[in-house]
């Protein structure tokens, strides 16, 4: 694109340096230039050296606490992590058949699924570029198989487009595509763009318009071998007599726009959750698991932190032990805390008013998932959706067809409804088996006449009522961010926070391990100029 | 579905299935408050605290239940810009009246909008 006069535009430059340097030039370039460079991840830290004796005590055993006491350990610091689960992982987490889950409020579940079969309350997937936690996966033995997020056989539904009834996924898309390259083709013939464009790239554009779009050779987005090619068949194309394929009719555009289908283009396209995308076999949990081993012997378990001072020339941290209430003590030279901030805001915590400030400037997000066990894969064998997730605009915004044991006979688990904002406080309000009730009701609007028939029993997690987090993740906005975020994350004389919610991947595991690999070095550093 | 939904909810709080039209700060209760101050009002506790509200004698003052539910208060977000300044109005109301809370005043919008915390900017995180 010439545009006259004026100065070459990034993407201009970005082509120049390209073709006179190659690509390596190019990534560089892009890397300096605050794109392509996918993660902050350089490695592990490999610290060395800790003074004789030296200890830290570690808050929380979930993945940025586990990090920090293997790190930190073979650096040569004693460890010790205290955790008020009696499991590790924190948030990093499945839920099998013969687990039990007390939520606040009392709600005890009894976990009935198949063995084998999990639920991930919290997360569930990881994008390729998460180096650091496909780092440590790989290190610490976690196998990894593909997750599915984008499947073009899975369905959209809006319950105010096509009268309700959920459509593929594949469809909608073509559709969409075809129709906006014919109306693009259109504005190009109108002379629409000429302000932005000369005719000849608009020439150039209209015969992309054509491939992209699965245009005619008129450019009209209709019934044909081009639209059918990508959106499916009436009659698939077979052999023998009946072979022959016979194409399938488009929407009319104003359903395909009424369904809201863009916003599945936008989930799916967000860098997080691009292709590939990974889950670790046999549950998230698995994750934590690997973690725990590597740490093994040094967790406190069912240990509820009270308090945590630092006057003296050590951290003393004080707790009460869960099941019998005995209040115990720990010393040490330094503490490493990872407890969510709802949480750490009402513990007595001796750091400066400022640190005190921001702790308690973070609210938290509320989510629910529940799964629901299957007696049958039936849409696998029936459907032919083999992972991936359909949309629905009801509250549960999403079913996610699992994406582990494609293909085998026996139950399996959907995740049934995977709710953000409002939805979410809507449905936590409900004791879990109203939850799962309506997660069924919801659901069967996308699996009519299997969902409900073929379910066999469920769980549901509402983080809002979560015992050891008070909420799903921390919640950062622009102003918290520029009044908080650096107090928070600074060492404070002995103590250093991480996790999530000290980082700026908020919600992810990679975000709570960056944050542990940068706070435990900067607490070295600190610990060997002492 | 909607309506399902609704009637799942209230199916699931005792009280709001009498016949008397319910208060209109309860459906804002039951939609938004009960996911973590429970059905009772009583809070929970685990590692940390979800604040009673039962029995609170912080609402006595209206000025704390209006700073805390339009500004949020720790893990608790902030409401404000999420229900509008009558919905905010109208749940203060009904927790001041209701699980043994016997505070008298009427809370209106009009207090909502002198005396709350102003919405933060929307956050693209």
């Amino acid at each position: 694109m010439n545009r006259a006069g004026g100065a070459p535009t990034r993407r201009e430059i970005l082509h120049a340096i390209g073709v006179m340097g190659g690509a390596s030039v190019l990534y560089q370039a892009m890397a300096t230039m605050g794109h392509a460079a996918e993660t902050q991840f350089a490695g592990p830290p490999n610290l060395s050296g800790a003074r004789p004796g030296a200890s830290v005590l570690v808050l929380g055993a979930g993945l940025a606490g586990m990090l920090a006491a293997y790190e930190l350990g073979k650096a040569g610091y004693k460890v010790r992590i205290i955790e008020y689960n009696n499991r590790p992982g924190g948030r990093n987490w499945s839920l099998y058949g013969g687990d039990t889950y007390a939520e606040l409020g009392g709600a005890t579940q009894k976990i009935g699924f198949a063995k084998g079969n999990y639920l991930n309350p919290g997360p569930w997937r990881i994008p390729y570029h998460h180096r650091s936690l496909l780092h440590y996966c790989k290190a610490f033995g976690v196998a990894l198989e593909p997750f599915i997020q984008l499947n073009h056989q899975a369905l959209v539904h809006n319950s105010k487009a096509f009268g309700g009834k959920p459509q593929r996924y594949r469809e909608l898309a073509a559709d969409w595509d075809g129709n906006v390259a014919e109306l693009l083709s259109k504005a190009i013939d109108n002379k629409g763009l000429n302000a932005v464009m000369t005719t000849e790239d608009g020439e150039m554009l209209k015969e992309a318009l054509r491939t992209w779009g699965m245009l005619d050779k008129d450019m009209r987005y209709v019934r044909g071998p081009a639209s059918a090619a990508r959106r499916g068949f009436d009659r698939p194309p077979g052999g023998g007599v009946d072979g022959a394929p016979i194409p399938s009719d488009p929407f009319d555009f104003r359903d395909v726009r009424q369904s809201g289908v863009w916003r599945a283009f936008a989930q799916h396209m967000g860098h997080e959750r691009q292709t590939t995308m990974f889950q670790p076999v046999g549950g998230m949990g698995m994750i934590g698991q690997a973690f725990a081993r590597q740490v093994e012997g040094k967790i406190r378990y069912g240990a509820k932190v009270t308090k945590i001072d630092q006057s003296g020339g050590a951290v003393t941290v004080t707790w009460t032990d869960v099941a019998s209430g005995a209040v115990e003590t720990a010393k040490a030279d330094y503490c490493v805390c990872t407890i969510p901030l709802g949480i750490l805001s009402q513990i007595d915590v001796d750091v400066s008013p400022g640190m005190r400030a921001a702790i308690a400037a973070v609210p938290y997000s509320n989510s629910v998932k529940v799964g629901l066990e299957m007696k049958s894969r039936f849409w696998e064998d029936e459907d032919a959706i083999y992972g991936g997730i359909s949309f629905t605009d009801q509250p549960i915004g999403m079913i996610s067809y699992p994406s582990g044991g494609m293909h085998s006979a026996g139950p399996g688990v959907i995740l049934g409804a995977y709710t953000f904002g409002p939805a979410s406080y809507k449905l936590a309000a409900l004791p879990p088996e109203q939850r799962i009730a309506a997660a069924l009701d919801q659901g069967a609007v996308l699996h009519p006449g299997r969902y409900k028939e073929q379910f066999s029993n469920g769980a549901a997690v509402a983080w809002s009522r979560s015992p050891f987090t008070l909420g799903c993740c921390a919640q950062w906005n622009e102003d918290t961010r520029k009044e908080h975020y650096q107090t928070l994350v600074a060492v404070d004389d002995r103590i250093v926070l991480a996790g999530e919610h000290a980082s700026y991947i908020g919600c992810w595991m990679e975000g709570a391990l960056l944050s542990s690999l940068d706070a435990i070095t900067r607490l070295h550093k600190r610990a060997l100029e002492a | 579905m909607k309506t399902i939904f609704i009637a799942a909810l209230l199916a699931a709080t005792p009280a709001l299935a009498r016949d008397a039209p319910p208060h209109p700060g309860a459906i804002v209760y039951l939609e938004v408050c009960q996911a973590c101050h429970m059905a009772n009002a009583k809070g929970a506790v685990g590692a940390g605290r979800i604040a009673a509200l039962a029995g609170n004698g912080n609402l006595a003052y209206p000025e704390y239940p209006i700073a805390v539910v339009t500004g949020g208060k720790g893990a608790m977000p902030w409401f404000r810009g999420q229900l509008t300044d009558q919905q905010i109005a109208d749940v203060i109301g009904y927790v001041r009246t209701h699980f043994g809370n016997r505070y008298k005043g009427r809370i209106t919008a009009d207090q909502i909008a002198a005396l709350g915390v102003k919405a933060p900017p929307r956050s693209r995180e």
